[in-house]
């Protein structure tokens, strides 16, 4: 069965990025364009692995882990950050708020498959 | 979708950040203190760095950090917000601009510009404002190589550590691990105690130990020794340890690597060697399962009185399934511990969550839904709706000859559809009609630039920015537009010191309201400068020999003389108004959108022009005219006056020409008939009627054609997209009976009539 990730990314560059890579290692993707969003179309969603953003409109990626990790069918979800933030204060905030791993950008699509297959059964 | 469309969808993303950018800042600068405002800034900022990085425009991301950083600076309340740090970050946001076309057109930006910002910025950043009189004393030395260097590292410590997989497959030879063996191999034991805060982020130790296993080949003993009695155990603690026996030709860090994720929430020891005894005695004893088994039975949990089975949501029967499909895997078992959710919290948690997700709904009002729809289907359905609407005045027409005592019910009914049609179209064209303050926004940069150059301190007031009209007119308004602002800057406006000694603010303003004005759009750029000088315009004039020496001129007249081609008040043509073209440049790329501009000035209060655009570039109000039996459109915009030729104002111009006098002026004579090959000679002026134009250049020419029918809009309908361009004809259009009519070219007929003939193909005579 295909695996489903959820994306949330202000950016339409990144977004298509994502969609592009993640469909074509095989993956079901679903996107969101920041936090507030995100949190709905998880409900509904329900995917397996989430990649979020960090610097958001509306509910930034902090929010936005908090905010999964509070709902109980997803507190277990694994969640990867993307951000161009590689300073350490950051990533411990995304971190703190539940984060399972991250991904540096600038964007490889090598390197987010293999982060994704990472914390994914 | 491919990168290169990526790519493209990446420098659109990039334009609309840029004017956000940009409107952000010009609010802070106006004492906006909102911190969402800050946020949206910074934002706009990153998100085209985060853009830049992943298509390898180092350029534009090692100047996107620094911005970057400072501007968090600001966020975070490091730094104020000062007046000069604005400025800094405004001539900031227009280096980006340039580095984001330079690196879509694929050019270079001089260096030095970004340099000397980089510099000041990271001064604002560091809280030690450079001197305004420094920075542009040393451009080059420090920051220029934070411009130039492939890998975006510069003197403020970014260094994007990149995420790197590669430990996994590359033979590391540098580094000697010990106790190799013969093959190159080392043992390491690992220990790795999770704590529940692992498993809370979602981290698995099962992945963990597979994604090890990678590195090389494992012997895993499971440690339960923690483990509680079921009633006592806390379904999200952590119990279990590992030890893992690890043979690899990798070295430590490669083991360490996988551990990344997680080594903030568990203990993680590495250590070269291993008990081999411990883990033989294991080995022996497991086969395929290499550790103990785990005291552990699912059937308790149906006893569990305190987890009701019904609340289980389906995600927790997968989890709780899980680990009986994956036996195989080592360790596997040990996720039902952790995988056993904690329901009673759940409603609860569910509850606070829900509520907390409305709260953010409700404090951010949600942004005007849009779509986006490619050009193309938008202007497909515009060629529909006007298809519709000459269908629709076909069908009026058949309708008025066909009437038979008049059916009231259908004539009702055809009001009815003329009604729907005509809102269907104004509907329709709405969708292609934009706010023109994207190009009103690219202004305020225009004027900044040009009083940095010219020295004068000017405030650019923008009125009406969302004042719609047609994208294509849009696009092209940007350019005149632009040229337009240049001149009022240049000479319009004062230098602060004359200013001040005229008793005016030093500071100019110059005023540019966009209103929508009987079914057009008028712009105006209004500035409080100087005024014309019209002495000046005057003796130019004569010296150009534009008018003659005693010409008796209106004040009007005088001021329209800037319009004249080649006419240039500037003494040296400089690169800020002139580009060594004048306003006749502009009138023209307003004519060909079929608009008309005019000026206004009165001395030493300044001057306004006024451009009037139509709002759509799909419709055209022109005149139908009759030329050798053939229907031609004639744009109205383009016709001065129109006038029944008298014999005695026809005169030969040599074996061909013919001239018309027009009150004291001799104006060319152009038969159109004749040029469009309609028909062989001359046809006799005197059965005619003369329409007055003003083309391309600005020289006006009498054409004749052999009647007027009447004025009515038409739709405009592409000949290039049916048929092939033709010279001297611009396009065509369907009229009400059925007919197709050409619309007629003017610059093109009245270059033909300078003697430059049309191409030999224009042969057209069936017109519908």
């Amino acid at each position: 069965m295909k695996k489903k990730v959820l994306t949330v990314d202000d950016s339409r560059t990144i977004r298509n990025m994502l969609l592009v890579t993640l469909t074509n290692a095989g993956f079901e993707t679903v996107q969101a364009e920041d936090g507030v969003e995100g949190l709905e179309v998880l409900e509904e969603s329900n995917p397996d692995v989430i990649v979020t953003d960090i610097n958001m409109p509306r509910l930034d990626g902090f929010g936005f882990i908090e905010g999964v990790r509070q709902n109980d069918r997803f507190r277990a979800i694994p969640i990867l950050v993307l951000t161009t933030e590689s300073d350490a204060e950051k990533k411990n905030r995304a971190r703190e708020a539940g984060a399972t791993g991250w991904i540096v950008k600038p964007f490889d699509p090598s390197k987010l498959i293999a982060a994704i297959e990472r914390v994914t059964a | 979708m491919d990168m290169n469309e990526i790519k493209d969808i990446f420098f659109q993303e990039c334009e609309e950040q840029l004017a956000e950018l940009e409107s952000g800042l010009l609010r802070i600068n106006d004492g906006d203190t909102d911190p969402e405002t800050v946020n949206a800034v910074f934002r706009a900022v990153h998100s085209i760095k985060g853009g830049a990085g992943a298509f390898g425009l180092d350029d534009l991301v090692a100047f996107a950090h620094v911005f970057e950083t400072t501007l968090d600076c600001v966020r975070s309340n490091k730094i104020q917000a000062t007046p000069e740090l604005l400025k800094v970050m405004l001539k900031s946001a227009d280096v980006l601009a340039d580095l984001t076309a330079a690196a879509r057109d694929g050019v270079s930006v001089d260096p030095s510009r970004t340099s000397t910002l980089v510099k000041e910025l990271d001064a604002f950043a560091k809280g030690t404002p450079l001197p305004a009189s420094a920075p542009a004393a040393e451009p080059v030395v420090a920051a220029a190589p934070a411009a130039a260097a492939p890998a975006p590292t510069d003197e403020s410590g970014f260094q994007p550590v990149p995420f790197s997989f590669e430990g996994f497959d590359d033979e590391d030879a540098a580094a000697e691990p010990p106790q190799q063996d013969a093959d190159g191999r080392s043992v390491f034991t690992v220990r790795f105690k999770p704590r529940s805060d692992l498993y809370a982020k979602g981290n698995e130790a099962v992945l963990l130990l597979r994604d090890l296993a990678r590195v090389g080949d494992l012997q895993v003993i499971c440690e339960t020794e923690d483990l509680p009695a079921i009633d006592q155990l806390d379904p999200e603690g952590a119990y279990f340890s590992w030890l893992i026996r690890v043979e690899t030709d990798k070295d430590e860090e490669a083991i360490r690597h996988v551990f990344e994720f997680a080594e903030w929430d568990c203990l993680i020891e590495v250590t070269p060697g291993a008990d081999e005894e411990l883990f033989s005695v294991h080995s022996d004893s497991g086969e395929d399962l290499p550790m103990a088994p785990v005291p552990f039975d699912l059937s308790m949990l149906d006893e569990e009185p305190a987890v009701p089975a019904e609340e289980a949501t389906p995600s927790n029967v997968v989890e709780l399934a899980k680990p009986a499909a994956a036996v195989q895997e080592p360790a596997a078992a040990a996720e039902a511990p952790m995988a056993a959710p904690n329901l009673p919290r759940a409603e609860k948690a569910i509850a606070a969550e829900a509520e907390k997700k409305e709260a953010a709904v409700a404090a951010v009002p949600a942004a005007p839904q849009t779509i986006r729809v490619d050009l193309d289907r938008v202007d497909r359905l515009i060629n529909l709706v006007g298809e519709l609407v000459i269908n629709q005045a076909m069908l009026a027409q058949s309708v008025v000859e066909n009437e038979t005592g008049g059916s009231s019910a259908i004539n009702l009914g055809l009001e009815e559809l003329q009604q729907l049609t005509r809102e269907i179209q104004d509907s329709v064209m709405a969708i292609r009609a934009q706010p023109v303050k994207p190009v009103f926004q690219r202004m305020g940069r225009i004027v900044r630039e040009i009083a940095d150059m010219t020295g004068k301190s000017v405030r650019l007031v923008t009125e009406g920015e969302n004042t719609e009209v047609d994208k294509t007119v849009i696009d092209k308004l940007a350019e005149p537009l632009t040229h337009m602002i240049r001149n009022a800057v240049d000479h319009g406006l004062e230098t602060p010191e004359k200013r001040a000694a005229l008793g005016k603010n030093p500071e100019g303003v110059l005023r540019l309201t966009a209103k929508h004005r009987s079914g057009r759009i008028v712009i105006e750029i209004a500035d409080d400068g100087a005024g014309i000088n019209r002495e000046r315009v005057r003796a130019k004039a004569i010296e150009n020999g534009l008018i003659a020496p005693d010409q008796n001129l209106s004040d009007e007249e005088i001021d329209n003389l800037i319009f004249h081609p080649g006419f240039s008040t500037a003494e040296k043509l400089s690169d800020i108004s002139g580009r060594g073209v004048g306003m006749d440049v502009v009138k023209r790329s307003i004519q060909q959108l079929g608009g008309r501009i005019s000026i206004a000035s009165k001395p030493g209060k300044g001057s306004v022009f006024t451009m009037s655009l139509p709002l759509t570039l799909a419709v055209l109000d022109g005149m139908v005219v009759t030329v050798a039996n053939q229907t031609l459109v004639v744009p109205l915009t383009a016709i001065v006056e129109t006038l029944q030729p008298e014999k005695a104002d026809i005169h030969a111009f040599g074996p061909s020409q013919r001239l018309i006098a027009i009150r004291d002026t001799f104006c060319p004579l152009v038969d159109v008939g004749h040029i469009l090959n309609f028909r062989p000679d001359l046809a006799n002026p005197i059965d005619g009627v003369a329409l007055l134009v003003e083309s391309e250049g600005g020289g006006q020419r009498a054409l004749m054609v052999d009647a007027i029918q009447g004025q009515r809009q038409v739709v405009i309908k592409s000949l290039e997209a049916n048929y092939t361009n033709v010279p001297g004809i611009a396009a065509a259009t369907i009229l009400g009976d059925g007919r197709v009519a050409l619309i007629l070219d003017v610059d093109a007929v009245v270059t033909a009539s300078r003697g430059q003939a049309l191409s030999s193909e224009m042969t057209l005579s069936a017109t519908g």
